[in-house]
């Protein structure tokens, strides 16, 4: 008789995919500037480090908060037994404003509308539980997360239909993919649940138009599905604009307090705005109550701790630091990415244009022997293992084009992404491809540049069919 | 179905999460009414939390002279930084190390526990509904023997799909588990065509606050070997057992019993009762199965331990003579508590399951039924949270077998309020004959009013109706705590 379940025996985990591979990779021969210079940098990660020196300070600041005190009395005891799956009010509170400053308060959220979660991970699977019976599908534009694979598929036997995206728009989600996507599962039998987007997008970089987002709360109008964006990066909006959440679209197109909008549910986190990922933190906001009541039973299975629970709530509920800890890290982001970005040119490779994230979507198709996901995989091995880095081939973050990589850029110093940088530049250099880059790098950067600006022009002024950029 | 209700998944909109049970009222009794020493002494003394609040003072005392222990404090504070990034399922290596030593020192250093195998999980909550996903598909079952702590009901099953089967315990022989239940509760299933993947117990056990025998042990061990299915142990109150008293972990038994397929062995623990930390949200999961360690890691991203707190307690199970010392205290302070209670009980003549651990008793009220039925013990338990005033937990809850048992916390309050606790049970029963059968006829009326709906539902199986202690403690804030001046 089969002893283990079918969970444990399958690999429906998706950690056999590239994505983990590399990681692994690095961490058998991890770079250190100083003991192992050698070593493999890591490229593969999408932390936050750039702003720790402001908590730091602001914990040097706020002894209470710190040593689990209020007003000068210890508050542990209350703390250590404080295992409430409604979460602390003041934490929830706190959470709700930070919230709304992101979006900056253009639209309100009810503290009592926030379940919390053992960091985004949890969220997305307990949302998944709570809106798909196993079989149902949700569509997801590609590319997407590798990790949703697991948190939305594995324990919960949801399945994922992808919406197909491509660089000819920017790998912007257009009407006609929705609908592709739609009758592509009920091809297949499955019943589709609703639709999940990561907004800003993880790995693009980039925050959906408004184009988008109308799109999409018409299409689960219309379809009469749940819309779940996954805000996980708001606060990483470094570009000239706004950050538009799916919020703000409810209020813009007045549909607050309507059907629709209990359809609606906004995942967040702290892991990456914040830079905290180890203190898993993360919510639901839904404007149903039922999926309220029931995921906050099943928050039961991933806590926050009571610790970080306070700990946070001191921080966040303090306006000062709240206001210049979103303004700084944009600025830092902004300053590295655009590093990031001009180091690529000059070797000659582009990105899709980003204004969020802590990460460029990589346009590497010109390095490929040929058009195909086997030469992305040739390219990838070469990059980890010759070059010692470790980034995110497209093809696991399932994107339909070859060619494409998801490089981090606020996961090491400065220092060290120059040194990346380097490496990249003389890998290519070394390559065929790169010669003929070099010879003619002045005319192809221009070139280069000129597409780049109409990929930005397209994201503007829209139409549904774009020539094909190449 | 109405049309919202369409939409959600049949978890969100059903009641399989168990919470909607008439069990509540004890619980809404003391939220509306709680007792507090000075400011109101005539509310209900919770009784019905199954909390360590014995040694707190231990910890604090750590904490102060050990600042560096936090990453926030200036002592600690350049480790923030690599701790707040710090997201590996593995979990911290030291704080694996010190949880495994840990563990070996609270059963008295006669097993051993490898770090490698300590897998992190959101409280034991978390830990057994991740070893049912690993262990069995939906539709497969688990023995469970009665009476079992409440929520399992919700946690073994309620996302998983997994089957409870009841392996009936009865008070003729102390609630004992035995061979021939296992077997004859095994046969009836098979026979049914349910699938029994394996039999996972606490021990010490929740509500009877026994420990199991080595017979016993060796008993079940042989059992599941035997039909090749799953064990998993929840050992979540083993520093709980009582000075003087010998806890025999399973991990010990295994050692001994050489012929036994270790794959099938699984151990659960956490913090929250030895170390009175139910808000940190530690759980482990222990496995001798590497595939099992192995995926429960994986899972773990669902849960994970916040690594502030991975980190504090690693420091603070490192150090060895605080460990050892707390142990030591925890044992001790359990044990008064019980002697303290137990006794007063017995002056007035009324008897508990004689228990050797845990942070409650099982105190047997069977001669204060009306009758032997469970419509008497709801109503007693209803005089007992209203008249009474002390919110306790009845044995139905738990899917004993037997009518009249109710299980009492001792270690959630102070002293004082326990005394407080003790008399009033001791005026109530202590009230004359007459008295107490005009309390029980007047109550029968008051039921009959109130629980037409509620009798009727205890004509179907127990299976959906649980008392779940972990839901509703602190909102149950008091309205003095500090927490709550926002």
């Amino acid at each position: 008789m089969k002893q283990l379940s079918t969970k444990v025996t399958s690999n429906g985990h998706g950690q056999d995919s590239s994505y983990f591979l590399g990681w692994e990779e690095y961490e058998k021969n991890p770079y250190d500037e100083i003991k192992n210079p050698n070593g493999m940098i890591q490229m593969g990660l999408a932390e936050n480090q750039l702003c720790f020196d402001l908590i730091e300070s602001w914990l040097a600041k706020n002894p209470d908060a710190a040593s689990l005190k209020r007003n000068g009395q210890s508050i542990f005891r209350e703390l250590a037994l404080f295992q409430d799956y409604h979460g602390m009010p003041e934490f929830k509170k706190a959470m709700a404003e930070f919230m709304e400053e992101i979006r900056g308060n253009r639209v309100t959220f009810d503290p009592k509308k926030i379940v919390l979660a053992a960091g985004s991970t949890s969220a997305n699977e307990t949302l998944m539980f709570c809106l798909a019976e196993p079989g149902d599908a949700f569509l997801l534009p590609t590319p997407y997360y590798p990790g949703f694979d697991r948190d939305l598929k594995w324990r919960t036997g949801a399945e994922i239909v992808p919406i197909h995206c491509s660089s000819s728009n920017g790998f912007q989600i257009t009407e006609s993919a929705l609908q592709q996507a739609y009758q592509q599962a009920q091809k297949l039998d499955l019943k589709v649940k609703g639709v999940l987007v990561t907004n800003p997008s993880n790995p693009l970089g980039t925050a959906l138009t408004r184009r988008e987002l109308n799109l999409l709360v018409d299409f689960i109008t219309s379809k009469n599905i749940h819309l779940i964006s996954d805000e996980i990066y708001s606060g990483t909006m470094f570009g000239f604009e706004q950050f538009i959440s799916v919020m703000d679209v409810l209020k813009d197109k007045k549909l607050e307090n309507t059907e629709v909008s209990k359809r609606v549910h906004v995942v967040y986190s702290l892991s990456k705005d914040l830079g905290l990922p180890g203190f898993r933190v993360g919510a639901i906001y839904s404007n149903d109550e039922m999926i309220v009541s029931a995921a906050t039973k099943m928050s039961s299975f991933g806590l926050v701790s009571s610790q970080t629970q306070y700990l946070l709530s001191a921080l966040l509920s303090d306006k000062k630091f709240t206001s210049q800890y979103l303004e700084e890290n944009q600025k830092r982001l902004k300053s590295r990415q655009k590093r990031l970005v001009s180091g690529l040119e000059s070797a000659g490779i582009t990105c899709l244009r980003s204004n969020a994230g802590l990460f460029c979507w990589v346009d590497m198709r010109h390095l490929l022997d040929t058009n195909t996901f086997e030469a992305e995989l040739d390219l990838w091995k070469k990059i980890v293992y010759n070059v010692k880095l470790n980034i995110s081939p497209g093809s696991s973050c399932h994107c339909t084009e070859p060619g494409w990589f998801r490089v981090c850029f606020a996961n090491m110093s400065e220092d060290t992404l120059d040194l990346a940088l380097k490496r990249l530049k003389t890998f290519v250099e070394s390559t065929d491809c790169g010669r003929m880059i070099s010879r003619s790098s002045h005319e192809r950067l221009k070139s280069l540049r000129k597409k780049t600006v109409s990929n930005w022009v397209f994201r503007v002024s829209w139409t549904d069919r774009v020539p094909d950029e190449r | 179905m109405s049309p919202d209700k369409n939409l959600l998944s049949k978890l969100a909109a059903g009641d399989k999460h168990g919470e909607d049970s008439p069990y509540f009222d004890g619980w809404k009794a003391y939220d509306n009414n709680p007792f507090h020493l000075d400011h109101n002494p005539q509310g209900v003394i919770q009784m019905g939390l199954a909390e360590n609040q014995l040694c707190s003072d231990l910890i604090k005392e750590w904490i102060k002279a050990n600042p560096q222990a936090s990453i926030c404090t200036a002592e600690g504070i350049e480790s923030f930084s690599d701790i707040a990034i710090f997201q590996d399922y593995h979990g911290l290596k030291q704080f694996r190390q010190a949880i495994a030593t840990f563990m070996e020192r609270a059963r008295g250093g006669n097993v051993k526990f490898e770090a490698e195998r300590v897998v992190l999980s959101g409280g034991a909550t978390g830990a057994n509904e991740t070893l049912m996903f690993c262990l069995a598909d939906p539709g497969d079952a688990f023995l469970v023997p009665t009476p079992y702590y409440a929520a399992f009901d919700r946690d073994l099953r309620w996302r998983t799909g997994v089957r409870i089967i009841p392996v009936e315990c009865n008070s003729s022989n102390n609630f004992k588990v035995t061979k021939q239940a296992l077997e004859s509760t095994y046969l009836k299933a098979q026979e049914t065509g349910i699938k029994i993947k394996g039999l996972i117990l606490a021990n010490p056990s929740n509500p009877l606050g026994t420990t199991l025998d080595r017979d016993t042990l060796e008993t079940i061990v042989s059992f599941i070997n035997d039909k090749q299915i799953h064990l998993v142990c929840d050992e979540i109150y083993a520093a709980t057992v009582f000075a003087g008293a010998r806890f025999i972990s399973i991990a010990e038994i295994i050692q001994d019993m050489d012929h036994v397929n270790r794959d099938l062995i699984h151990i659960v623990y956490s913090l929250s009762k030895d170390m009175g930390l139910p808000g940190f949200r530690v759980g482990v999961v222990y496995s001798y199965n590497n595939d099992v360690v192995s995926s429960a890691r994986r899972m773990s991203s669902f849960g994970l331990v916040s690594s502030q707190t991975q980190s504090f307690l690693a420091a603070m199970l490192s150090d060895q003579s605080f460990v050892d010392n707390f142990l030591v205290e925890v044992s001790k302070r359990v044990a008064k508590r019980h002697h303290m209670f137990t006794k007063g009980l017995e002056e007035i003549g009324i008897s508990c399951l004689r228990s050797n651990a845990g942070l409650f008793v099982l105190m047997d009220l069977r001669k204060m039924l009306k009758d032997q039925s469970f419509e008497s013990e709801m109503a007693l338990w209803q005089v007992i949270i209203h008249k009474v005033k002390i919110n306790v937990s009845p044995g139905s809850s738990f899917h004993c077998s037997e009518p009249g048992w109710f299980r009492v916390c001792f270690a959630n309050m102070d002293e004082d309020t326990l005394q407080i606790g003790l008399q009033r049970i001791k005026d109530f029963v202590l009230g004359d004959g007459d008295n107490k059968n005009n309390i029980c006829n007047r109550n029968k009326e008051k039921e009959n009013k109130k629980r037409k709906s509620f009798q009727k539902n205890l004509k179907l199986s127990f299976s959906s109706m649980i008392y779940e202690e972990h839901v509703r403690s602190p909102s149950l804030i008091s309205p003095h705590s500090p927490l709550l001046l926002a």
